[in-house]
């Protein structure tokens, strides 16, 4: 079978092996978590809470305020010791609700089966994914109801669970695939009929033979279909995906809607499958915890709001080396400053090593590698130059607001330019501005 | 609260190894061959050229470096020698080391650091250099010495563009044959007269994709046609295409010095238009042109276009409507 891809993109080194053969283990809960009330794309929730108030595991605390937000559950059972502000991966600290682990692991005594899930109508599928507070677990935080949510002039016609994992180190999906396939099928399954779609094709990379062979074997008795994708960054990419696997482009400022799709990475597949099948809210994920800062690098089962510095312990530590602390992958991922921030919904890895002294920076030699490893076909020298220079207007009109800040340019750059930086700040920029014109 | 800070950075966090100074130096090794063979054909005049050019590219870009108060180190970033190789394998083998200092100094200052350093150029260095000394120093410039391999009268020794062009040489049938032009066994400036020296080189940076294969590929692609057309209509009068190719400053120029990606096109529609119009150029002061070489001034003159193609084509970004479908 042809391997299908998309248009240039680039060749990381890998950098997998470290965990992709170790199984999924369960993180013990530590005496506190901290979960931010702000984990996913969009407004952030309104507690439900208050300081000294017993929870327990699911139970939810805070209360989606919108369309874009999600709800929020507690992830143990105890005491709320504190709703306050406490930093956060993403830079800024955010409301928080902190836990005191009562170590009793008691489940709300509401979360009831559903026994046949696949007789649900499209509604009740996408009541109770957003009752579980499902993002996408991809990294984006996307609220998944929203997702779920083609509008009615754009039919859907397939589905497309992602499992490409192509950024670096990151294993965790991978083990997903390996340990619970029937659990992401039948997931995707969910998503077909709440989007009334046709069909569901699975996207897999080829460094990951073994989970297709299983996908492919487990997807006999479904209706999906297995593809093998080639490894490369950034395949998984949404946009570049649909490319690879349907021909089809999605158009520019539009969404996969408009070309009757909807992507779901596979970990989002499986928590949909939990959520409807189990009346089980988000309140854990998979990630991986590696680089060689790592003692031992692992794949684990966390409870969302588990302080990093639990989990890297749980993995024999870091050595005294570390100066670089990423969530994420490393092409896409947020640099951390310290440990104490904790694991969110969109927290697909930590990894952690020592960074060599950053190489010299030259000024732009025209090379253009960044505009021939572009996936969306951008012209990144060019956006950088006119964010430089204050051409916004030319910035916008050379597309820095298709740009998916996947970082190829940047990998690929001999000269060591920040472009992804430059591309960012002119992205606000353009932004503000239109903001500006349209008030 | 926290023992740790780590370095915060924008994402990504990995970058692939190569760097400015890694091309460079790669341009350097694929020259060799051809310095080699200059060496071979023109001992020690060429020794000289290449250390005369080498010491001042060097030294003006340090001293340039040194006023506009940039890290030194750059001085090893590669490029200056680029330029001094590129300059010195593009001058006469008689040419006297004062002009080729003179050279090497405007190239530098004038061609390459007034604009601002290495990127900000808009013209190739070398070829900058070599344009003022052909202007300032014709005579010099087209006094044409033997190589140490061929024995023949110095008075009134030519190259074999000049013999094409001056001299009649497809009538008296003295026209030079093409396993000359190929080894190098002829008149001509320093490195430019092996052509297998050049191509041995070329062969290195496609594959290590240093240099835009279509710049090459469009400018013989147009020469030949160029060329070709007269020479099928009146074979007694013109050169073939392959002669075009192989003689003169055709292939140093299309392979290392329309390539410098500073001055060359940023997307492939521009290399096109950029690399056609180079080789056209080329066959039109060839043919019709009051000199017998016009490979230095095309490429400097589609240089000037550059930074319109840059602006002229963007590329197609994913999800635009494909034009007129």
């Amino acid at each position: 079978m042809r391997v299908k891809t998309f248009p240039h993109g680039i060749h990381p080194p890998e950098d997998k092996n470290a965990t992709a053969e170790k199984n999924l283990e369960t993180l013990p809960p530590p005496e506190k978590l901290y979960i931010p009330l702000h984990q996913h794309f969009g407004h952030p929730a309104e507690p439900l809470i208050k300081k000294g108030e017993a929870v327990l595991i699911g139970q939810k605390i805070g209360e989606a305020s919108s369309l874009f937000s999600a709800s929020i559950h507690a992830s143990v059972s105890g005491k709320v010791h504190s709703v306050d502000g406490h930093q956060h991966p993403l830079g800024k600290p955010v409301l928080t609700v902190v836990i005191a682990n009562d170590g009793e692991d008691n489940l709300l005594p509401e979360l009831s089966e559903t026994d046949d899930p696949f007789s649900l109508d499209p509604q009740q599928i996408r009541q109770k994914v957003k009752d579980a507070g499902i993002v996408g677990l991809g990294g984006a935080a996307f609220p998944t109801a929203v997702k779920l949510t083609p509008p009615k002039d754009k039919p859907i016609d397939t589905v497309i669970i992602n499992g490409c994992e192509c950024e670096p180190l990151l294993t965790a999906d991978y083990r997903l695939m390996m340990e619970h396939p029937d659990d992401i099928l039948k997931g995707g399954e969910l998503v077909k009929i709440a989007t009334g779609a046709e069909r569901v094709f699975v996207g897999i990379e080829d460094n990951k033979k073994k989970a297709f062979d299983l996908l492919k074997e487990k997807a006999a008795q479904t209706s999906a279909e297995v593809f093998l994708v080639k490894t490369k960054y950034p395949q998984g990419a949404e946009k570049n995906l649909i490319y690879a696997l349907l021909g089809r482009e999605v158009p520019r400022g539009g969404l996969p809607f408009d070309v009757g799709v909807v992507v779901q990475n596979v970990g989002t597949a499986k928590a949909i499958w939990d959520a409807v099948k189990n009346g089980r809210p988000l309140y854990e994920r998979a990630l991986t915890v590696s680089g060689n800062g790592i003692k031992n690098p692992k794949n684990l089962i966390a409870r969302i709001g588990t302080p990093f510095q639990d989990a890297i312990d749980f993995c024999g530590g870091q050595g005294d080396e570390v100066n670089t602390v990423i969530m994420g992958g490393p092409m896409m991922g947020l640099s951390q400053w310290s440990l104490d921030v904790p694991i969110i919904k969109g927290t697909s890895g930590i990894l952690a090593w020592s960074a060599p002294k950053p190489a010299e920076e030259f000024s732009c030699i025209r090379c253009s590698r960044c505009i021939n490893h572009c996936p969306m076909g951008l012209a990144p020298t060019q956006l950088m130059k006119y964010v430089k220079y204050d051409q916004l207007s030319l910035a916008e009109a050379w597309g820095i607001l298709d740009c998916v800040e996947c970082g190829s340019c940047q990998y690929s750059c001999p000269a060591k330019i920040q472009l992804v930086h430059w591309i960012r700040l002119g992205k606000n920029q353009v932004m503000s501005l239109k903001r500006k014109k349209s008030a | 609260m926290s023992k740790n800070a780590f370095i915060v950075q924008s994402s990504p966090h990995f970058e692939d190894r190569d760097s400015v100074p890694k091309i460079m130096y790669a341009v350097v090794i694929a020259l060799t061959p051809a310095v080699l063979a200059s060496v071979y054909f023109f001992r020690l005049k060429a020794v000289g050229l290449y250390a005369s050019c080498l010491i001042a590219c060097l030294a003006t870009e340090a001293i340039f470096l040194g006023v506009r108060r940039m890290p030194l180190k750059s001085l090893w970033d590669g490029s200056a020698v680029i330029t001094a190789l590129l300059l010195a394998m593009t001058l006469p083998p008689s040419l006297s080391l004062e002009l080729a200092v003179i050279g090497s100094v405007v190239a530098i200052a004038i061609g390459k650091q007034v604009f601002g350093g290495l990127g900000h150029n808009i013209f190739n260095p070398a070829l900058v250099g070599r344009a003022f000394l052909q202007t300032a120093f014709p005579v010099a410039m087209t006094t044409w010495f033997p190589p140490a391999t061929l024995s023949v009268d110095t008075a009134t020794f030519a190259t074999p563009l000049g013999n094409l062009k001056f001299q009649d040489a497809i009538a008296q049938g003295t026209l030079t044959p093409l396993q000359d032009l190929l080894w190098g066994n002829i008149g001509g400036c320093v490195g430019e007269t092996s052509a297998i020296a050049l191509l041995l080189g070329a062969l290195f940076l496609l594959y290590k994709k240093t240099i835009d294969w279509r710049i090459p590929a469009g400018i013989t692609l147009a020469l030949s046609i160029f060329t070709g057309v007269f020479w099928l209509v009146n074979p007694g009068k013109y050169a073939s295409p392959v002669f075009h190719i192989l003689a003169g400053g055709l292939l140093i120029g299309a392979i290392y010095m329309a390539t410098d990606m500073v001055t060359s096109p940023i997307n492939h529609k521009g290399t096109w238009v950029y690399a056609l119009g180079i080789g056209i150029m080329v066959g039109l002061i060839r043919l019709f042109g009051g000199f017998p070489e016009g490979v230095m001034y095309s490429i400097l003159f589609m240089n000037t276009f550059v930074p319109l193609l840059n602006r002229s084509f963007r590329p197609r970004i994913l999800g635009e409507r494909r034009s007129a479908s």
